[in-house]
């Protein structure tokens, strides 16, 4: 029986450690590879210019890493519901693989089309390889419920089977079998589409900081881990002022759009490890980046509602503001504080910013001083930030505006003395904010506070110039304080003066079944509902409490 | 009936029965089975009256429109003892609001039995004002609590000023048994305390006025002078004076428990604070030995020179901005009492030294927090050694622990840990 495979691409767009391409390649006759492009997410607004050319940048290498095997990448617009039926007869299809998505709407896509595919007599392949393990048996592990800290996760993980070797890479030697049919006009009906086509403008963009694509991210892991064998040192890099800009050896991006698999990055960094540290166990920490991805992924895989506050089981229900003009001026960078205003500049220009930059615009947008919701906040990262997926972007964004993850509140990144500490010369500041390029060290982060002649000589005047502070930090912090306590004895239902003791110590974790011996995490026995949940039925009865729909006629006298 | 929350459940027979049980009980009555149509609503009403405490609100008026019976328990005094308004505009708010015609109702139907009341507003000034325009109509009534409440800007202070001290001071007009009031952000001023007092003087228990620009330490004094029953109190420190401390320990005052200080600047070049005689402080808590002070600083860090000069019987510390080294330095040798410290941030040099000094002077410290700081972990473990399994609240940012020779990250969580009795690790932030 002829065998034509289609292998769909939707992250994991690489040759190498790509299970569910490898062993669709086996005894197939027949291999195309897809990508599918939705054209309503091209005219969507929230994917900015800087991640769809990174995206078409990736699809260009895989076309040409594709060729070099005597095969194409195409390229099909449309809704994969709609495309698939059409495929699968038009191209005789009866093999279909693709990387497994564990994300909620990644699932339901998948649903559909497994049906679409049984119905259709076509065989599915299905592999993970976007994360370093199985999520399902992680949460199974955790009896049944993703694991709600941070501390948990990796209790868990050292309790799972170690990570699976990375696939070989695609060879032309693997392909030999397999055809790919490829005709004439497959450039004009199958090409990647450049980024006119999609109707950006591109007159004045520069060049991408970030290089989409396979073969720059296996050329920068090489580069990254040169970079730390020179080091020999594998300790959390202190931050400084360089480690603000993009460096040449990220991998961010990379991880998200799978250019690079994360179990090959696992595996070359162990490696490394035992050979500089001669053989002894690599710890945890090692691995810090990867885990933080794969916690976040595991946490959302079965809540759809994970990106909102609204009916999201592990989100705190805070009272945030709404106010249309301040969240403006903070993603078009205006607020008047140069530190939060050149961090989100660098973010609209390159599409990638330090780690300790997205917490301090998270915080100054959320609970340090603009009371705005995270989610508004995560829509502006999920249109700017190059390696900002669902996950990790929801994740992260509730993790900074302390609404989930059980995190202590107490800590607010000041909008200038953070910068300060970081980068006393101000470089960064200038780089990205040219306005203020004249302006001495000691003001150029509060620049409000430079005497006239100070402003003047530095040709850029407070208010006229460059925006005035949007807030009174001091003030904003005081208030935010305040409300993020009220918010939390609320919930913990802790009636003392402490602010630390404020927040619930997730004892439990969200499950009653401990884990067996040695996990390394506390674990009490007690009976009745566990914290979590009387936290969450407190927080729905107060979300009920306010509740008033159809309840109307309840309110008017009845006799 | 839904929503039964689980404690009662636990308690409780459950109406819910298993389809055999229920099979059974139809064909052989007996006193407990309801009869079909009958006792529902023969209820006693003391009972459906617990069943109603706990139940939701919309479940409780959803279960009023079943009949009169239920209806009438709905409107008992005892169901209408708190409320909590809840004010929001949808421009501005996520949250619903406290439908309209339910604010009627209550008005018309139950200002009198209202004694623990709350206004929670959203950060548009319409809500507040819908707040003032509720409190201007709370005029049959024995309030013992008020709160206003701002969960987001303090929407309070754009509300006209005569507006809202005429709609406050209905309330400590008609209440006179006002025992807690909690105003925090709003436009009060010293003519409407002076109200509160000549109403509420026997009564009052708990103020708590932080940010309240138009009161002034005399204002304030009027209130220590005749409030002998005030025990907790929360201030900002321009209204905090000599005076204040020594009305609140005089004979006639009972035992201070809580004094809650906002320390707030407006610009780095605003004149300096004021300073409090060591003989007040002495004043205070020798009257009040088991005071709580709480103080919760946010200014610059030049502004701080006046502040812990000498013994200072502060018990909870928040440092909301940058404070320095030599800050923290004075804390271990002058807040002898301290039980929590918290640093949103220091420097870069680490603070070895002066936590050691506090671990050694501060004997009952329980809890401490330390943001953008250093901290050698050699430091840290001795600090935390010496502090031993009294330090119940342990939040350190992953960022402060400064490997040295002594101990790498790995090794520092079982170290601490097995001196705190439990383990532990410090505060982590993604990376990625």
């Amino acid at each position: 029986m002829v065998v034509n495979t289609i292998h769909w691409f939707r992250k994991g767009l690489r040759l190498h450690d790509n299970g569910a391409l490898r062993d669709s390649i086996r005894r197939s006759d027949s291999l195309r590879c897809i990508y599918i492009l939705d054209p309503w997410f091209a005219g969507s607004s929230n994917v900015g210019i800087n991640r769809w050319r990174f995206l078409l940048q990736c699809l260009e290498d895989l076309d040409a890493s594709l060729r070099k095997l005597n095969s194409r990448l195409f390229v099909i617009r449309g809704q994969p519901t709609d495309v698939f039926p059409r495929l699968f007869k038009e191209w005789k299809i009866n093999r279909l693989s693709y990387e497994y998505d564990s994300e909620p709407f990644g699932k339901e896509r998948d649903a559909a089309i497994q049906k679409l595919a049984s119905e259709a007599g076509v065989e599915l392949m299905v592999r993970i390889s976007h994360t370093l393990y199985n999520l399902d048996k992680i949460i199974e592990l955790n009896g049944g419920q993703p694991p709600l800290t941070y501390k948990r996760f990796q209790a868990l993980i050292n309790h799972m089977e170690p990570v699976e070797l990375p696939v070989e890479t695609i060879t032309a030697e693997l392909m030999k079998t397999c055809v790919a049919p490829i005709s004439d006009d497959h450039d004009d009906k199958y090409g990647v589409p450049s980024l006119e086509e999609l109707g950006f403008e591109t007159e004045g963009l520069t060049t991408a900081v970030w290089p989409g694509g396979e073969t720059e991210a296996l050329m920068r892991l090489e580069r990254h881990l040169e970079r730390k064998a020179w080091v020999a040192n594998f300790e959390r890099p202190r931050m400084n002022a360089n480690s603000l800009l993009a460096s040449p050896t990220g991998l961010s991006p990379y991880l998200r759009f799978g250019c690079l698999s994360c179990r090959l990055f696992y595996f070359k960094l162990t490696d490394l490890y035992k050979k500089v540290k001669k053989n002894s166990a690599p710890p945890l920490s090692l691995y810090g980046q990867l885990l933080w991805r794969e916690f976040f992924y595991t946490t959302a895989t079965n809540n759809p509602c994970f990106d909102k506050m609204d009916s999201n089981p592990v989100c705190v229900q805070i009272p945030w503001d709404r106010n249309a003009e301040a969240l403006a001026k903070w993603a078009e960078g205006r607020t008047g504080f140069p530190w939060i205003d050149a961090i989100m500049t660098q973010l609209r220009q390159e599409g990638w910013i330090h780690h300790l930059a997205r917490h301090a615009v998270a915080c100054f947008l959320t609970r340090g001083d603009l009371w705005i919701s995270w989610e508004e906040g995560m829509k502006v990262f999920e249109e700017l930030l190059l390696d900002a997926d669902w996950s990790v972007n929801a994740g992260s964004w509730m993790w900074l505006s302390c609404s989930s993850f059980f995190q202590q509140f107490f800590h607010c990144y000041c909008p200038v003395g953070f910068g300060r500490r970081t980068d006393p010369n101000g470089d960064y500041i200038r780089r990205y904010l040219p306005i203020l390029r004249a302006y001495p060290a000691k003001y150029i982060y509060d620049p409000w506070n430079a005497p006239e002649e100070v402003q003047k000589a530095a040709k850029c005047v407070i208010g006229l110039h460059y925006p005035k502070p949007m807030v009174n930090h001091g003030e904003a912090s005081r208030i935010n304080i305040e409300r993020m306590k009220q918010i939390y004895q609320q919930l913990s239902c802790y009636r003392g003066l402490g602010l630390l003791a404020s927040v619930p110590a997730n004892l439990n974790n969200g499950t009653n079944r401990q884990l067996q011996a040695g996990s390394g995490e506390d674990a009490s026995a007690h009976e009745g509902p566990s914290r979590t949940e009387r936290l969450h039925s407190t927080q729905k009865r107060r979300h009920e409490d306010s509740l008033n729909e159809g309840s109307s006629k309840c309110w008017r006298q009845s006799k | 009936m839904k929503r039964v929350s689980s404690s009662l459940k636990s308690k409780c027979p459950t109406f819910a029965c298993s389809p055999k049980r229920a099979r059974r009980l139809k064909r052989a009555p007996c006193s407990f089975a309801p009869r079909r149509g009958q006792a529902w609503g023969n209820l006693p009403q003391h009972v459906v009256l617990q069943i109603f405490q706990h139940l939701s609100l919309v479940d409780r008026a959803r279960a009023s429109s079943v009949c009169r019976c239920w209806n009438d328990v709905f409107h008992t005094p005892d169901l209408w003892r708190r409320f909590e308004f809840e004010l929001n505009q949808p421009a501005s708010s996520y949250l619903r609001s406290t439908h309209p015609d339910l604010v009627q109702q209550i008005i018309k139907k139950h200002a009198q039995h209202l004694q623990y009341v709350s206004f929670k507003v959203d950060s548009c000034t319409e809500s507040a004002e819908a707040a003032c325009d509720i409190l201007s109509q709370l005029v049959d009534c024995t309030i013992k609590t008020l709160g206003l409440i701002s969960t987001a800007r303090p929407s309070f202070m754009d509300v006209s000023q005569a507006h809202f001290v005429s709609a406050l001071t209905v309330v400590f007009v008609n209440s006179k048994s006002l025992s807690s009031i909690k105003i925090d952000d709003t436009p009060v001023d010293d003519p409407s305390l002076k109200v509160l007092v000549a109403n509420n003087s026997d009564t009052l228990k708990l103020l708590k006025m932080s940010s309240c620009p138009h009161v002034s330490p005399a204002g304030i004094l009027c209130v220590a002078d005749q409030c002998h029953g005030l025990k907790e109190l929360a201030l900002n420190y321009h209204l905090l004076s000599d005076e204040l401390l020594l009305a609140l320990s005089t004979e006639k005052h009972v035992n201070l428990e809580h004094l809650r200080i906002d320390v707030v600047s407006e610009n780095p070049s605003q004149s300096p604070f004021h300073t409090i005689k060591k003989s007040s402080w002495e004043a205070l808590v020798h009257h009040s030995p088991k005071v709580n002070v709480v103080m919760y600083f946010f200014l610059y860090e030049e502004e701080f020179e006046p502040f812990f000069r000498e013994e200072t019987p502060v018990t909870h510390l928040y440092f909301g901005r940058t404070v320095s080294k030599e800050m923290l330095g004075r804390i271990g040798l002058n807040c002898l009492r301290l039980v929590e410290l918290v640093v949103c941030a220091n420097g870069l040099e680490p603070l070895d030294e002066e936590l050691i000094r506090i671990a050694e002077r501060c004997k009952s410290l329980t809890a401490i927090g330390l943001g953008e700081c250093e901290v050698t972990c050699s430091g840290f473990v001795e600090f935390v050694k010496m502090c031993g399994e009294r330090l119940t609240q342990l939040s350190i940012m992953e960022e402060v622990l400064i490997p040295d020779s002594s101990y790498n990250m790995e090794q520092i969580h079982s170290e601490v840990s097995k001196y705190l009795g439990r383990i532990w690790f410090p505060d982590m932030m993604p990376t990625w």
